[in-house]
């Protein structure tokens, strides 16, 4: 491994600061789970190694029943599934908490860490992106929000500019009336890259039909996908196994995969569907379980 | 050129002190610095799970934590789990169990294996199965770790 | 006379004593390889080839040899000439300058992550920071990573003067077939002629990993006296010794080696990789170092299972006798020559009765890393060919695939299609046993479920072991023997010791001796150890006896041997005295010298261990995932000495064969470079992954051994691509020929069958 320096500030501004200062040659350290095996392969470089996890903001955890859950980019995936009440309000976003690595992983990785790494496969950007999650970025020029779906913009690259850090993640409050659900392929049960993914959340209005839905996939393009298309068409429709089916082929419309290792893109398409119609079903499940 | 840094930390309830370079591992501070070789490298990426510890009560692959991160932080490895020279139930039951071979994986099975336990002492087996896929094996095909697991189990809520 | 004591009842085998290296495995004070720490220790780092095949045209170390911090740097160019001899290393022969050519490579690069050149640092990070220093210029030469490809006339050449060998004839041209065998039986003509039906298919596996957890690594110092100590991860301290020895052209003698804790092997650590590097820089650098390899190295550069292509043809009556068969198998070797062939052919059709049969088997180079033994080397190739044959027959006839397994199974008298003929071997017993089990009898409901049987054998060889007993004034014994402990070796070695003297397992202290304390020691492989160390073991404790005897009428009853009588729980009685051995061996201890007693034994009939296999399995057609939802293994012990070990080896070894059969396999990018050197994209299961693994031993005695012991290590990893693959046939209807079944695979496979349907 390169020989890198390492700082470890306590406050937001200490932090851009630095990463102002040192510009590409700094990163920024949460969990470690990605960064750290980047630069011992070369995958990626580092002057000066910048660990936020001093910086209280950053390893927020709140749950708010009117503004919803206010996560710190680098809080741990384990403590998104460890507290109930947030793992019941977002349960896509415990599913991929709970199935990025394995424990030892989800002790150290943080769902912000997973967003900035933007992986198209990152496992926790797709139920970020279906709970139309924000995210609150601080930097040199002050503060700004970005959604979810669009913080991603090519295969490890994002929308952060020199000297910017993400700060915390907003997702909104919910209610009884939805529910979401995770789920990826992968050849086996645990540690594996997902092949493909998808991310569900339904709300249902008062006569039982979706009122809103949102729809987003991972591993099948170049950056995590929000399948516009398939959401609006469950808007107003009955929760159906067919509907739901239905919503999978219209969400393989923005799938557009790579043939590697991990699947062919025929195989991932074929999954595409399979797995949207899976996780609707299962945020259905969950909204007539605890309704 | 980084310069190394004087860490002050707690590793199996005892305060410690060493110098690392900012780009040295936990998991190499402890075999190299400190001489606690019983953490193993077996990928150095976090796929294999031989260099699981504790740190601040929960299992972390060492080979993805910096050696500088533990500043005031606890971290407990394989060498502290028995109590002096009497062996911790986890121990035992593997002993018993036959639950290693090589032997190899067997420290990063038995930190993670006795925080599951200290969490969830009932756990079943699908319960471990899913906690400890993170630590692979090549040798046993893992039938007798989780009975060893769940053997341990049932000997720590005895002897609360 | 080798008698069993007391009618097959034992005091010590059987039980389930905790291994006496047990403590200070769960205590993290087991020293292996990588633990060891010497004063002045530098350690090392390798470079390796970035492209696959490659001549090497020139090699710059001097960046890296005036880096701050480094101590030696080596190419081939400082590693001496060793020519073209061949060395036996006890389980086989090796050519020596391919042995040093895959150490660090010469003037070709075979495989990408060929070693090149090696430096030696004051710590792991300057080393590799000073390699990557190291300027080597290659010219690229179009390589071939697929065996039939590589068996073509215009294949890209990897040895421009390997001929074939076709059973001792060379071929004119140079060729990547380094061997073609060919064994026969009968008339094969005729034999297909009789029969009603015959079922023929092509199959392809590709390249899989041993997957041990613990990387390579070995400890080098070069000592002031001229001798080189080495410490090691290996299966065999006397092989490392002497390929070490051979490779740097001194003298045996001068190299000692210590096998440090091992963390798996499977046939993976027993040629040498890091042990003449290690201990030419630390000749050079004047200071000990130490290597250790990196997971993607273990994976890019040690020595995987050949991949294979097999076309495998079975002919039976409608009746369901077998009567003929046939198969041409081509298996990779790799970078060198000297691939699996061999045990291919020999075990294509040995589990059963058929009269008529031929077999080609080609070892082919191709620019992948050199293999090596894994497990059972060859056999789970062509067990996923025949088993499924075997099976498809049964369908065509509507016979129970049990019942046509039990009316085939080879047994006493056999004779294999390479000539040996079986003595008495258990797989009859085993099938019994599966009809017996529960497993078998119970129903699997269910859509898309499925269950599959088959069959697997492996040699289980003898070669050499020593072993030496001393006796402590108490009458506990220690046992020094040469078998580096892999899985708790020491113990089973400890038991039978203990069984033939009278003690507990408690009562012996085993050891692990290093090449200058113990007598030479073939490696712990080939599924050796329990059964012939284990009658090195007992025949040191004879021999002990033996000296009992004669010292207890000399020195306790005045009287002559013939007087003393050995009871067959290992008192020694005379008139109506009576002294257990350590009541005997307290007094003896104190009268006169102490007790020491040997054995050096070489027992040359293989063992044979038959396995069947019963999986459960359910398939999700959508994604084409297969569950394993139960698993029993069944296996011929002879006799089971500890049998949590045994029941451990049939798991561990059934585990790796999942892993085979579902998702384990090497990728390759175009430029024929592995893409997949990491324990994430090398597939192999978690404990998530798997049921519990049942396991049914079978003890058909062994009638080699004193208490009947069978090598068990290698058998259970032979059947389960193929127990699943007929799983998956009777879940699906759909045949699988290519492994791994991955889910990609089956899915595709069982879309096109219903679209097509």
């Amino acid at each position: 491994m390169k020989p890198f320096d390492y700082a470890s500030p306590s406050t937001i501004q200490e932090a851009t600061a630095l990463l102002e200062q040192h510009g590409d040659n700094a990163k920024v350290l949460a969990g470690g789970t990605d960064i750290i095996v980047q630069l011992r392969e070369g995958l990626r470089d580092a002057e000066i190694v910048i660990d936020v996890k001093k910086i209280p903001e950053l390893t927020a955890l709140d749950l708010c029943s009117e503004n919803g859950l206010t996560l710190g980019a680098s809080t741990p995936c384990c403590d998104v599934y460890e507290t109930p009440d947030v793992a019941a309000a977002y349960p896509a976003l415990a599913d991929s908490a709970h199935i990025v690595g394995g424990w030892q992983i989800q002790s150290r990785a943080s769902v912000g860490g997973n967003l900035c790494n933007s992986s198209p496969a990152a496992d926790t950007i797709p139920s970020l992106i279906a709970h139309n999650a924000t995210c609150l970025i601080e930097g040199p020029s002050g503060s700004r929000e970005v959604a979810a779906q669009d913080f991603c913009t090519a295969p490890g690259r994002n929308v952060l500019e020199a000297g910017e850090l993400l700060v915390t993640l907003k997702l909104p409050a919910v209610s009884d009336s939805e529910s979401s659900a995770y789920e990826r392929f992968i050849p086996r049960n645990e540690m594996d890259i997902a092949v493909a993914g998808a991310a569900s959340w339904i709300k249902l209005g008062d006569e039982g039909n979706i009122a809103a839905a949102r729809i987003a996939l991972s591993a099948v393009a170049a950056t995590p996908q929000f399948a516009q298309e398939a959401s609006e068409f469950l808007v107003g429709k009955a929760p159906t196994e067919e509907n739901f089916a239905q919503a999978g082929e219209l969400a393989k419309s923005v799938a557009s995969p790579i043939d590697d290792m991990r699947g062919t893109v025929e195989y991932r398409v074929n999954l595409v569907g399979v797995l949207v119609k899976r996780t609707l079903a299962t945020a259905l499940a969950r909204i007539q379980k605890d309704g | 050129m980084a310069n190394k840094r004087h860490v002050s930390t707690t590793i199996n309830g005892e305060p410690k002190e060493f110098l690392c370079a900012p780009h040295e591992s936990l998991l190499e501070v402890l075999r190299d610095n400190l001489g606690l070789t019983g953490s193993k490298e077996g990928c150095n990426n976090g796929n294999c799970g031989a260099c699981t510890v504790i740190l601040n009560g929960r299992p972390v692959d060492s080979c993805l934590v910096l050696g500088v991160e533990v500043e005031g932080a606890e971290v407990e490895t394989v060498e502290g789990i028995a109590d002096r020279n009497e062996l911790h139930p986890v121990q035992e039951c593997f002993l018993e169990g036959a639950a290693l071979q090589c032997g190899i994986c067997t420290p990063g099975f038995l930190v993670a294996s006795k925080a599951l336990l200290e969490k969830n002492p009932d756990a079943c087996e699908h319960t471990i199965r899913y906690n400890l896929a993170g630590n692979l094996c090549r040798c046993t095909g893992y039938d007798k770790i989780v009975r060893a697991v769940q053997d341990a189990g049932a000997r720590m809520a005895e002897s609360n | 006379m080798i008698k069993n004591n007391g009618n097959g009842e034992y005091r010590v085998l059987g039980t389930r004593p905790v291994r006496h290296d047990g403590a200070d495995k769960v205590t993290g004070k087991a020293v292996y390889t990588a633990d060891v720490q010497l004063p002045g220790m530098l350690r090392g780092f390798i470079l390796r080839s970035p492209i696959a095949h490659g001549r090497i045209k020139s090699i710059d170390t001097s960046a890296a040899k005036t880096t701050p911090g480094v101590h030696a740097v080596i190419t081939s160019a400082d590693m001496p000439d060793v020519g073209d001899k061949v060395a036996d290393l006890g389980e086989g022969a090796v050519n020596l300058k391919y042995l040093s050519g895959n150490v660090l490579a010469q003037d070709k690069v075979l495989y990408k992550g060929h070693a090149v050149a090696a430096v030696a640092a004051v710590d792991i990070h300057v080393a590799e920071e000073a390699a990557k220093k190291i300027v080597v210029e290659y010219e690229e030469l179009p390589s071939v990573t697929w065996v039939l490809d590589a068996m073509q006339d215009d294949a890209p050449l990897l040895h421009e003067d390997l001929h074939t060998d076709s059973m001792g004839a060379k071929s004119e041209n140079p060729s990547n077939i380094c061997t073609h065998m060919h064994f026969e039986k009968g008339d094969i003509e005729d034999g297909f002629a009789q029969c009603d039906i015959v079922v023929e298919r092509e199959f392809k596996t590709a390249s899989v990993h041993q997957g041990y957890i613990e990387p390579h690594a070995s400890v080098g110092d070069w000592n002031e006296d001229g001798r080189l100590r080495i410490w090691t991860a290996t299966q065999g301290s006397f092989t490392a010794r002497q390929q070490t020895a051979e490779v740097l052209q001194i003298p045996i003698s001068d190299v000692v080696v210590t096998p440090c804790e091992i963390g798996g092997g499977f046939g993976g650590k027993i040629a040498v990789y890091l042990e003449p590097i290690v201990g030419m820089l630390s000749k050079l650098s004047g200071r000990p170092v130490k290597i250790s390899m990196t997971r993607a190295d273990v994976f890019e550069a040690t020595g995987p299972t050949p991949g294979s292509y097999m076309k495998v043809k079975l002919g039976a009556t409608s009746e369901g006798k077998l009567v003929a068969g046939e198969a041409w198998l081509a298996y990779d070797a790799g970078g060198y020559p000297g691939g699996m062939i061999g045990p291919g052919c020999m075990c294509v059709f040995s589990c059963y009765d058929i009269e008529h049969a031929v077999v080609d088997g080609y070892d082919v180079c191709v620019n992948k890393p050199n293999t090596q033994a894994y497990r059972a080397p060859g056999a789970t190739q062509v067990a996923f060919a025949t088993e499924q044959l075997v099976d498809e027959i049964a369908k065509q006839i509507g016979m129970c695939p049990l019942s046509i397994r039990q009316l085939n199974a080879a047994k006493e008298g056999t004779v294999r299609v390479d000539g040996p003929k079986y003595p008495p071997v258990g797989l009859v017993e085993c099938l019994d046993a599966l009809e017996d089990s529960d497993h078998w009898k119970s129903t699997l409901e269910g859509p898309l479920r499925g269950r599959g049987i088959a069959a697997g054998f492996w040699f289980g060889c003898g070669l050499k072991s020593c072993a030496t007993v001393t006796v402590n004034h108490d009458g506990t014994v220690n046992l020094l023997e040469g078998s580096t402990d892999i899985g708790g070796s020491r113990t089973s070695l400890a038991m039978q010791l203990a069984e033939v003297l009278g003690i507990t397992s408690d009562d012996v202290n085993p050891m692990v001796g290093d090449t200058d304390s113990v007598g030479y020691t073939d490696v712990t492989g080939g599924s050796r150890v329990t059964f012939a160390t284990g009658l090195a073991a007992y025949t040191a404790g004879r021999d002990l006896q033996t000296q009992m005897i004669s010292r207890a009428a000399e020195e306790v009853w005045d009287c002559s041997p013939d007087e003393v009588t050995l009871e067959s729980d290992g008192r020694f009685t005379h008139n109506d005295e009576s002294k257990t051995f350590k009541e005997l061996a307290a007094q003896l201890f104190k009268h006169g010298e102490p007790l020491v007693a040997r054995a050096a034994v070489s027992p040359e009939n293989p063992t044979n261990g038959f396995g069947v296999h019963v999986a459960d399995v359910e398939v999700d057609p959508e994604t084409g995932k297969v569950t394993v939802l139960r698993y029993t293994t069944i296996q011929d012990a002879g006799k089971a000495v500890h049998p949590s070990y045994v029941e451990g080896q049939l798991q561990g070894g059934t585990v790796q064969g999942i892993g085979w059969a579902l998702n384990e396999e090497y990728f390759y990018h175009d430029n024929d470079t592995v893409a997949n050197a990491s324990f994430l994209d090398y597939r192999m299961p978690t404990m998530l992954d798997l049921p519990m693994i049942d396991t049914i031993i079978v003890e058909a005695a062994n009638p080699d051994h004193p208490y009947g012991v069978r090598g068990v290590g290698e058998t259970p990893i032979v059947p389960p691509p193929a127990a699943l693959a007929n799983a998956i046939y009777n879940a699906t209807g759909t045949r699988m020929e290519q492994l791994p079944m991955s889910p990609p695979v089956l899915w595709k496979q069982l879309q096109t069958e219903s679209t097509e349907a």
